[in-house]
């Protein structure tokens, strides 16, 4: 699927993540910043691309800030953008929640 | 070689550092050959000299070691005042051997180190700006870190020599009489001061308030200053020692407070004339609340509390719950102007507290620490110096010291974010866990398995849930997941002494 708009979801508070979805060309590209970016960085750009791959995503910019996020919150972040990017928010789909 | 708790430990290292590897927490009962400072002789009337430059220029040359205390904390001016001075005087080659290092000092150390001025350091600790750029290799030489009772021993023992000790005091005479207790800037205990000021060559105060001869009490005495220097300020009174404390509201570290007291209530350690130390964290400051009412309950008193000190220590101590405040530091106002008022509250210096190598420090009679901790291993290991992106960022402090108690517990929150607390290996060893009985975090506890009598008093206990320290690290591992392993280079950039004077770990040169 096509992005749509370019849309946010998250704070910048402690144990929360702030993602914004914007359209790109070349497949998924990630900015990442974290305090345990060493830690989890793969994980955390892997829990969002399983969320993206899940709404069919192909090309997208993704500006991640993590504030150390656990696995269940950056999904949820994921998918609230992933549903504003795509103007679905009126229909969540559910197979992927 | 691999020392006793598993570190690797490079062969060169210990060549070419004259090191053993870590073998035992026991210190046993060597003999030791003290060492003496050269004393200059002079008979007055009067130390004082007008500037620090002067007293700079006579005294330091290149290749010298020198040191301070780290009493002031984030207040201090003294340090930054007498650095720039040897900065802008272009020494080079200089070893640095405070006590510890706070934020303050960090952005002057790091211009130490990046103009050759500073090559060699000794510290408790490090953080900020300058843990990182050791972390990332701006100093030529590892540095070396020691535990308060650690640097102590270096010290008597000629390890460390320190050639000029520059002291900020918030009070003294034209001779060098001094105390930490009076004065704008008054911090209480000189606790770790006092051995500079016994073992430097070259001893220099430093203070703003200069009082008539002679100034009383004494704790650095005019036998063992070489100079005194009138400064403007030595110290920002708003940022030696936090104002009031306040109890946490945290309910994680209410928990583990509770938690903490259960344990300790419940060990055979508690009873009349027990003794203890605590921490100034959160939950370790929640804890003395909780132990207050306890005592009380029991109608049990505490012969003495140790090491850094409080205001809510010093309120056990008003109310006639503890006999006697032994006191190294001070870490907030209550606790430092409590100590000119009561002589039940004893100053103590870095040896009689924590030292393992002299006829007997406080430590060897304690029995409850309550220790906390950066990371704790299945081993029960403990870090309290390298973060988890691996980057130095804490102290020894007393840690190794008071660990040595008969029943030491690391309070810690099983995960902070999404790092988890309890690790299968920690970072750094610093504390080795045979001097560790019990990790509390907020989910229950994980005793030693070692210890098969606090297993047995425990187990008994009501609303104490004890894991295995494994099953601990799985549930902290199952909340934030697996991390990836941090990335270091080949390069050492610190040693981690133990108390004893081996080498429990190093630390090497992040790779980024």
């Amino acid at each position: 699927m096509e992005i749509k708009q370019t849309a946010m979801a998250g704070t910048l508070e402690s144990s929360d993540l702030q993602i914004v979805l914007s359209q790109g060309t070349k497949g998924i590209e990630f900015d990442l910043t974290s305090d345990v970016a060493k830690q989890f960085g793969n994980d955390i750009k892997a829990t969002i691309k399983s969320v993206l791959d899940a709404y069919d995503i192909e090309n997208a910019s993704v500006k991640v800030v993590d504030k150390g996020a656990l696995t269940p919150v950056i999904k949820a972040r994921a998918i609230t953008a992933a549903q504003r990017a795509l103007d679905l928010k009126d229909q969540p789909n559910w197979e992927v929640l | 070689m691999e020392n006793k708790v598993n570190r690797e430990i490079p062969d060169q290292i210990l060549n070419d550092y004259k090191y053993e590897g870590f073998k035992t927490t026991d210190f046993g009962n060597p003999e030791i050959q003290r060492v003496a400072p050269k004393v200059t002789a002079q008979v007055g009337p009067s130390k004082v000299v007008e500037s620090v430059k002067k007293v700079v220029s006579e005294t330091l040359k290149d290749g010298m070691t020198i040191s301070f205390h780290h009493h002031f904390r984030e207040g201090d001016f003294v340090f930054n005042m007498v650095m720039r001075e040897i900065i802008d005087a272009g020494y080079k080659d200089l070893t640095l051997a405070p006590s510890s290092l706070t934020n303050v000092m960090n952005d002057i150390v790091v211009e130490a180190i990046q103009k050759g001025v500073v090559t060699n350091i000794t510290s408790s600790g490090m953080r900020g700006s300058l843990g990182d750029a050791v972390s990332h290799g701006a100093l030529k030489n590892p540095v070396i870190f020691r535990s308060h009772g650690g640097r102590a021993r270096a010290i008597e023992e000629g390890k460390v020599k320190i050639d000029v000790a520059f002291l900020g005091v918030p009070n003294a005479d034209e001779m060098g009489n001094a105390n930490g207790m009076n004065g704008d800037a008054a911090f209480g205990s000189l606790g770790y001061a006092l051995i500079d000021a016994q073992y430097a060559n070259k001893v220099v105060l430093l203070t703003d308030s200069l009082m008539p001869y002679p100034n009383t009490p004494a704790s650095i005495k005019q036998t063992q200053v070489d100079y005194v220097v009138k400064v403007d300020k030595v110290g920002d009174p708003d940022k030696i020692g936090s104002g009031a404390t306040r109890f946490t509201k945290d309910p994680k570290e209410l928990q583990i407070a509770q938690m903490v007291n259960d344990v300790i209530v419940h060990s055979p350690y508690f009873k009349q004339g027990f003794s203890f130390q605590t921490g100034s964290g959160g939950a370790a400051l929640a804890v003395t609340r909780f132990l207050r009412k306890a005592m009380i309950e029991n109608q049990i008193k505490a012969s003495f509390a140790l090491g850094g000190i409080t205001k809510p220590t010093v309120d056990l101590l008003n109310e006639g719950l503890v006999s006697r405040i032994m006191d190294v530091q001070d870490f907030d106002k209550g606790a430092a102007s409590s100590m000119k008022n009561d002589a039940n509250q004893q100053e103590i210096d870095a040896s009689w507290y924590a030292d393992p190598a002299n006829k007997g420090a406080m430590v060897d009679k304690l029995d409850v620490a309550i220790l906390s901790a950066l990371e704790i291993d299945t081993k029960f290991n403990v870090n309290v110096m390298s973060g988890s992106d691996g980057v130095i960022r804490g102290a020894i402090g007393g840690h190794q010291d008071a660990a040595t108690a008969k029943l030491t517990i690391i309070s810690a929150p099983l995960v902070r974010g999404r790092i988890a607390t309890i690790v299968p290996d920690v970072t750094t060893v610093i504390t080795p866990g045979d001097s560790i009985d019990v990790v509390v975090t907020e989910l229950g506890i994980a005793i030693n398995p070692k210890r098969k009598d606090l297993i047995d008093s425990l187990s008994k206990v009501p609303g104490l849930p004890i894991f295995t320290i494994e099953e601990l690290q799985q549930k902290a591992e199952k909340l934030v997941g697996k991390a990836e392993p941090l990335q270091f280079t080949d390069r050492v950039v610190a040693l981690a002494e133990y108390r004893d004077g081996s080498l429990i770990d190093v630390i090497k040169q992040v790779k980024d």
